[in-house]
């Protein structure tokens, strides 16, 4: 490997004595005071319930609203509008997921079943939220767009087998999904 | 003398060193190899580690060349004009004049200063092609299939595929999910008719129901009408299937491939002694499968062998010592059991008490078996026969998987001689206790309830309940093939050890630990050996025919340690198709 050495930068003497970089960051304080005492701050209308609105008052209020497209929160299963649930038991997010926090038990389809010809989704699938650390990585190997990150973070419970989320409550999370695409449909 | 310069000038070029041995030159990939005449260009490819992506062909069946993915191109020297003498490089070789079309490796042979080229630009683009027309009609459903991780298709996908489909038009549908057999289920559209399994059920097994119908783009693997896939070598076929088109019913959605481990031992289920693969994940068991061994099984095994591993996990499994109380048996710890037994035996006098051991042993545990009767001084001790009627192919008419080492190590021509007298012994009240090892008397061994009854102890070690149990006065919970580790010789006499799949559950011992403790009983001497290797090392000290063999030296294939007689059918048959030229071998 290549070392690299890197040369540190040449400080100013106004920079080497540091007071206007202290003096910067006291303002910059005293600023946001200024500010949370007109009742100006970030999000101070969200936070407005209690003092000067700049503390939020968990579990009373929650940041869900601000939570950003990309937020990563505890996996769940989807169906599609079709009411069809979308993971065929493939075991792909079970293999890849780092912390082994996912377990499937395949089954095959009965038969008699509208979706007969898909043959195989899960008898089980549970998801030990004690484990997951949220990383996506299930969702982006699924290969039938059936596992997805929500939003949801409050994962709470009294003992370990209850935070293990079985396959009911992890569809109850995930909801129905739209848009998706829908391969096993007649037109293959 | 005679004047022609080959028998004058001494041989010295690689090429005529070749021929001195009656082989040829081949060039492949730029490299210069020499093979015996008559071999397939890709058995020489694969001899000389080069890969030659394929699906129809497989070294055990005839070649049939319809996958087309074995595409090589070859050249040949150019042939000289009337007069012209062939140039040569300093090696002797001529030069190669390539072919611009390419031929399919697995069914041409090599020949005199032929070139094989694996790599260059034709042959790719051929194998693209192959692929493309391949993947039109296939479904893209790996997520269900049960292939996937294992699956030629995939694999060769990856390496020669394009990786998107140029093809609009509709797939051609054909029947899925058909039940072919009891065993063994078939998915058409996945189905790229190489017809190995035609071609197995053909020649190897010797029940030809499968064939293909229609025609071009509407082929169709099919069983013939009114028969079905139900020969007990059925399950070869789905080992065979280089896609998802054949599955299992046993195994199919049970795990994927990916997680499972793979443990070479051996099987236990008759004398040949196949060789296997264990499938495990976490300690479950989820499919065996045949281990190629051209001394013992070839590539095949049968279906009531491979799918003879059920019990092991089932709810009779015995997990802890059990010890009769009144009309029931309670759970004891093993310091308890083992407790019991000594004064037991003790008030009994040596020769009212017999052995019966099992020909399921591996040879530790019966060379522990001996050196217990010699302590107790019985010379009472017998294995349970087990014959039934053979096949023609691999299943043994002795479904004792270890007959030959239990002659070998307890040194008895007839190791099941002695089982009539013992029963007779019972029944007369002479026997008074009787140790059983890993047999069933009951349903086995030709004794009654009432037999079994009149004994003053009876020990029993097994790892199912099972109705001798409900009689005996002290059950110890054993081992299964799969959590042991240990040799057995099998019926060509070839010594092969078994391997440690799974662990046991519960309380469970394993047997040659059992009877290690059980000699240690009387004397109350510490528990040793503590190793099984230790054990084979007093047996090969022990035995003549084991001498200077250690358990960890047995290789996989097994070591051939004495010649009995014993052929097995499906290898005389191969050898002579080997013979004939039919296939490779």
């Amino acid at each position: 490997m290549a070392v690299i050495k890197l040369q540190r930068p040449k400080l100013g003497p106004g920079e080497a004595i540091y007071l206007t970089a202290l003096a910067k960051g006291f303002f910059l304080t005293l600023s946001h005071a200024v500010k949370s005492l007109l009742g100006k701050s970030m999000g101070a209308k969200d936070l407005a319930s209690s003092g000067l609105g700049v503390t939020m008052q968990y579990p009373e209020q929650t940041w869900d609203d601000h939570l950003p497209e990309y937020y990563r929160g505890a996996p769940a299963l989807v169906t599609d509008e079709q009411g069809r649930e979308r993971c065929v038991s493939c075991q792909l997010c079970e293999f890849i997921c780092p912390p082994k926090a996912i377990r499937i038990i395949p089954a095959e389809i009965p038969s008699d079943d509208p979706w007969a010809k898909v043959e195989k989704r899960p008898a089980a699938f549970d998801i030990d939220m004690l484990r997951c650390i949220y990383c996506g990585m299930c969702e982006e190997v699924c290969p039938e767009q059936a596992i997805f990150l929500r939003k949801d973070y409050v994962i709470t419970g009294l003992n370990r087998k209850e935070m293990v989320h079985h396959k009911d409550k992890l569809y109850q999370i995930g909801g129905v999904r739209t848009g998706l695409v829908n391969k096993w449909n007649e037109l293959k | 003398m005679s004047d022609t310069p080959s028998a004058t000038i001494p041989i010295t070029l690689p090429k005529d060193l070749a021929a001195a041995m009656g082989r040829v030159n081949v060039q492949i990939n730029g490299q210069w190899h020499h093979f015996p005449k008559a071999t397939r260009m890709i058995e020489a490819c694969r001899q000389v580690q080069v890969a030659v992506p394929h699906y129809c062909y497989h070294p055990k069946l005839t070649p049939s060349g319809n996958c087309r993915m074995c595409l090589v191109q070859i050249g040949m020297p150019p042939r000289p004009a009337p007069g012209q003498q062939p140039q040569r490089d300093a090696l002797g070789y001529e030069p190669i004049t390539w072919s611009p079309r390419a031929v399919i490796a697995c069914a041409n042979t090599v020949s005199e200063n032929m070139g094989i080229c694996t790599t260059s630009e034709l042959v790719e683009s051929c194998q693209a092609g192959v692929m493309e027309f391949l993947l039109i009609n296939h479904p893209l459903d790996c997520p269900i299939c049960d292939q996937a991780g294992e699956c030629r298709l995939q694999e060769n996908a990856l390496g020669h595929g394009r990786g998107v489909s140029r093809f609009v038009d509709r797939k051609v549908k054909k029947p899925k999910n058909v039940t072919i057999g009891p065993r063994v289920r078939l998915d058409d559209e996945r189905c790229i008719l190489c017809s190995r399994c035609i071609r197995f059920m053909d020649e190897v097994a010797g029940e030809p129901v499968l064939g293909f119908t229609q025609r071009g783009t509407h082929t169709t693997l099919s069983v013939h009408p009114g028969r079905l896939l139900d020969s007990n070598y059925s399950l070869n076929t789905v080992d065979l299937c280089p896609v998802g088109a054949l599955t299992a019913s046993d195994f199919r959605f049970h795990m994927r491939v990916w997680f499972l481990k793979e443990t070479p031992t051996i099987d236990v289920n008759c004398g040949t002694g196949t060789n296997i693969t264990v499938w495990t994940r976490e300690n479950t068991i989820h499919r065996i499968t045949p281990r190629r061994n051209n001394d013992v099984n070839s590539d095949w095994m049968p279906d009531s062998h491979r799918l003879n591993f059920h019990y092991i996990d089932s709810s009779s499994r015995l997990t802890d010592p059990l010890a009769k109380a009144g009309n029931h048996h309670r759970q004891a710890t093993w310091a308890e059991a083992l407790q019991i037994i000594a004064p037991q035996l003790k008030a009994i006098a040596a020769p009212a008490i017999a052995i019966i051991a099992s020909g399921r042993m591996t040879n530790e545990e019966l060379f522990l078996t001996r050196l217990l009767a010699q302590q107790l001084g019985t010379p009472h001790l017998a294995l349970v026969p087990r014959f039934a009627a053979p096949d023609a192919l691999l299943i043994a008419a002795d479904r004792n998987p270890n007959t030959t080492g239990a002659k070998l190590v307890l040194q008895s021509a007839d190791p099941y001689a002695g089982l009539d007298a013992i029963r007779s012994a019972v029944r007369a009240g002479t026997i008074k206790a009787l140790l059983v090892f890993g047999e069933d008397l009951i349903s086995d061994a030709g004794f009654a309830t009432a037999d079994l009854t009149k004994l003053e102890f009876l020990l029993q070690t097994h790892l199912l309940a099972n109705p001798t149990a409900d009689a005996a006065h002290l059950v110890l919970p054993a081992a299964a093939f799969t959590e042991k580790r240990g040799s057995m010789v099998n019926l060509t006499g070839r010594l092969q050890r078994l391997n440690r799949a799974t662990a046991l559950p519960g309380q469970a011992r394993d047997d040659w630990e059992i009877l290690r403790d059980l000699t240690h009983v009387f004397t109350g001497a510490a528990a040793a050996p503590a190793q099984i290797d230790e054990v084979f090392a007093q047996l090969a000290a022990t035995i003549p025919a084991f001498a200077g063999l250690s358990l960890a030296t047995i290789s996989p294939a097994g070591i051939p340690l004495l010649d009995t007689g014993h052929s097995i059918p499906l290898l005389d048959t191969e050898r002579a198709r080997t013979a004939a030229g039919r296939i490779n071998g």
